[in-house]
């Protein structure tokens, strides 16, 4: 399975006669995306590739066809008003991949949006891709495997580079979003990671977050207290300076916050694998589902044990991590222990 | 963007924010008819770099009367300013803001930021005036009052009563904080600021509220509607190869080390200065040249990565995607043809046609250090460092 999107996602372009939207919707097309309609206002009643039917409002294109997640490629000063025309026609998913949103006209298209049944990923951001299924978004579709990895990341390139790394060493991907650059997105580290956590196929979680803002501390916190599967983490930008916003609009050290070695501390403390170079993503993850596996093998050989041996474990084996320890080593620890109470009750006698 | 403190006072000046009188000098005997014009015998000369910490550093100082004023606008203006924001080498001094003297009674402080958590504005006030936001907000953070606006309805009067009395102001000061706090946030919101920094705010005996310092950021994405802010932009407080670099369309950012580094992508742009750092050198700079990596992008980027005598190689790092690499290669084949690159180059291609890539550059003859994957990358730049 997948998050947020799969073969069957019924998909509307807004922007779709633009540049960039036709030249990206041509592509999701031939990864397999279900795109269903398009929307340029005033270019109503024609066809996009002469497969796709244009609509002049989103509106038109939701009841006609029965759209239910959009991809938004309009300029900038155009998108917020494209984001809240498609929260109100109904659509559920909405990706908008388009940069350079001023934060001010997001505050509010957030808050009109948020507490609605609607999901905004981005803007500035690269989009979504469920491997082999459909892909609403700009990034290559072929580095992609799939598989059961799920990926969220602020970054374009670097979620492509951290992709790769996990492909080449043949793990797959159940999902991989982008939620963006910009300082004001709609859905977080936290929002996304809830949705793979709950996804019984992915077995696996890749956090990718860069400087600025509190939001891999947030998502590290929840990580912590919710999530059982294996997470790798990496924070791009130890090395930016403070003050200085770094290609992203939300990339910027601000007041002392939003560091990297912040990040990286809240993500070790949650028991996140934290990879140190960005060229160790994918084996970090390999490790960590090795490890995983091991772990699981030992404790089932660990309660086939304490059933044959029940009278013979002692109170300290319970404190033994079954994790990392192995049979052998376990009797040879009752074996101490059993010793060192001797030797306390010697010394209780004398 | 950033501005200038008398710039930000301007600005502020037509939201009715109250400000001191003053006005900007660029010379000493401009700065003694700004005086004149001011009346009174005490006034402040304020250096104006695009920094804090300017009185720290001696860039501001009280002048009774003239030729008090005189001496100091001398000694401020062409000085070398060190504050803990101009790093150690230093900002020089080529504008002075002269104002009145002000009768401070109380300094406090006032600023309004993007709270990312919350996606809203937040505007904050605090007693603690005069001093660090950030000092403060770690040492004794319930002496800060935040007040959240809901962006649909944005200040009400209800918000400034609030941070007002939180203040403990009484009286005409209590009115005219009120007021001066509307006026702020307008000032905020209306010009797409990203932060709005009132530090100190000052009371005067007579009940005046007023800026006695300003500085306000802009959002860079929100500059296209705003004609007048742009006009603001003092290119001298910039890197002169980063305004270079961006008559090119290329996001680059100057750093003290001695990799340079051209990259596809903001995150990954930051991953390989990273990658630079642990395979032992240190980034000479940031450069993202965006999706569109072609000859001429890759050719504009060598020269201005060049132009940085601390440079002792170049690490190229391109993710095909939408991008062809073999079409980069050839960009940057041709690139250092013309541009005349002697010192080591590192490439790595991945992605969209890398073999194909890797090909050209290989059978070219050049040097190139050609690496397939990030990890080979950072290996290649080690060996390249230590040669």
């Amino acid at each position: 399975m997948s998050i947020l999107l799969d073969k069957k996602t019924k998909v509307v372009v807004q922007g779709i006669t633009g540049s960039e939207g036709s030249f990206h919707a041509m592509q999701m097309l031939e990864y397999g995306t279900n795109v269903v309609a398009g929307v340029t206002p005033g270019k109503g009643g024609q066809k996009f590739e002469k497969v796709v039917p244009i609509f002049n409002t989103v509106a038109e294109a939701v009841q006609v066809t029965k759209a239910e997640a959009s991809a938004i490629f309009v300029p900038p000063s155009f998108a917020p008003d494209a984001i809240l025309e498609a929260a109100n026609a109904g659509i559920k998913l909405i990706v908008c991949i388009t940069e350079g949103i001023p934060a001010k006209d997001m505050v509010k298209v957030y808050n009109a949006i948020k507490g609605k049944d609607v999901r905004l990923i981005g803007p500035n951001c690269p989009g979504i891709i469920s491997p082999g299924k459909a892909k609403i978004g700009i990034m290559p579709g072929f580095i992609h495997k799939k598989g059961k990895i799920g990926v969220v990341s602020r970054s374009g390139t670097l979620t492509y580079e951290a992709v790769k790394q996990l492909s080449d060493l043949n793990i797959g991907q159940s999902t991989c979003v982008g939620i963006g650059g910009d300082p004001v997105i709609g859905s977080q580290f936290i929002d996304i990671i809830k949705l793979f956590n709950e996804d019984p196929d992915t077995e696996g979680i890749i956090m990718i977050g860069e400087i600025g803002g509190t939001a891999e501390e947030e998502a590290a916190e929840f990580i912590k207290m919710h999530v059982k599967k294996p997470v790798v983490g990496f924070i791009a930008g130890r090395t930016a300076p403070p003050g200085r916003r770094m290609g992203h609009a939300g990339a910027i050290i601000a007041g002392g916050k939003g560091t990297a070695s912040e990040k990286i501390q809240a993500m070790k403390a949650a028991g996140i694998h934290v990879s140190e170079s960005p060229a160790e993503i994918g084996i970090t993850m390999k490790m960590a589902l090795e490890s995983r596996k091991t772990a699981k093998k030992v404790t089932k050989i660990d309660k086939s044990e304490k059933k044959s041996e029940t009278k013979k474990i002692t109170k300290t084996d319970k404190k033994s991590e079954p994790k990392k320890t192995t049979n052998k080593v376990k009797k040879s620890e009752v074996k101490i222990s059993k010793d060192s109470k001797k030797k306390k009750e010697v010394k209780k006698n004398k | 963007m950033k501005i200038h403190e008398y710039q930000a006072k301007e600005i502020l000046k037509k939201y009715g924010v109250a400000t001191p009188k003053g006005k900007v000098a660029f010379s000493v005997e401009e700065a003694s008819e700004v005086a004149k014009e001011l009346g009174g015998k005490v006034w402040v000369v304020k250096a104006q770099i695009h920094a804090g910490g300017r009185g720290k550093g001696g860039g501001v100082k009280v002048a009774k009367g003239m030729p008090e004023l005189k001496k100091y606008a001398k000694q401020i203006l062409g000085m070398n300013l060190i504050t803990h924001q101009t790093g150690p080498e230093g900002k020089v001094v080529k504008r002075l803001l002269i104002e009145e003297g002000i009768d401070i009674e109380k300094e406090l402080y006032a600023g309004i930021v993007l709270d990312r958590a919350q996606s809203k504005n937040v505007f904050m006030v605090s007693t603690e005036g005069g001093m660090e936001i950030e000092k403060v907000a770690a040492e004794s953070p319930e002496k800060i009052l935040k007040v959240t606006i809901d962006p649909m309805t944005g200040m009400q009067p209800f918000h400034a009563r609030q941070l007002a009395f939180g203040l403990g102001l009484e009286g005409n000061q209590f009115k005219n904080a009120v007021k001066f706090f509307m006026a702020l946030y307008k000032a905020y919101e209306e010009s797409d600021a990203s932060i709005a920094e009132i530090n100190p705010l000052v009371v005067t005996k007579q009940g005046d509220v007023l800026a006695l310092d300003a500085k306000m950021n802009f959002d860079d994405n929100a500059l296209y509607r705003h004609p007048e802010i742009v006009q603001f932009r003092d290119l001298e407080e910039e890197e002169p190869l980063e305004i270079e670099a961006s008559k090119f369309g290329l996001n680059y950012i100057k750093l003290d080390g001695n990799v340079g580094c051209m990259v596809n992508g903001a995150g990954l742009a930051m991953a390989t200065m990273d990658i630079i750092k642990l395979a032992g050198g240190d980034p000479a700079n940031f450069l993202d040249v965006g999706g569109t990596a072609n000859k001429e992008t890759v050719a504009n980027g060598f020269k201005i990565i060049l132009s940085d005598p601390n440079v002792k190689a170049i690490l190229i790092n391109i993710f095909g995607g939408i991008v062809r690499c073999d079409r980069v290669a050839q960009g940057v084949i041709d690139a250092v043809k013309e541009v005349k690159v002697t010192i080591p180059i590192v490439v790595r291609l991945d992605g969209t046609n890398a073999v194909e890539g890797a090909k050209l550059l290989k059978d070219s003859g050049l040097k190139f250090s050609v690496a397939m994957n990030l990890k080979q990358a950072a290996e290649k730049v080690t060996e390249v460092l230590k040669a």
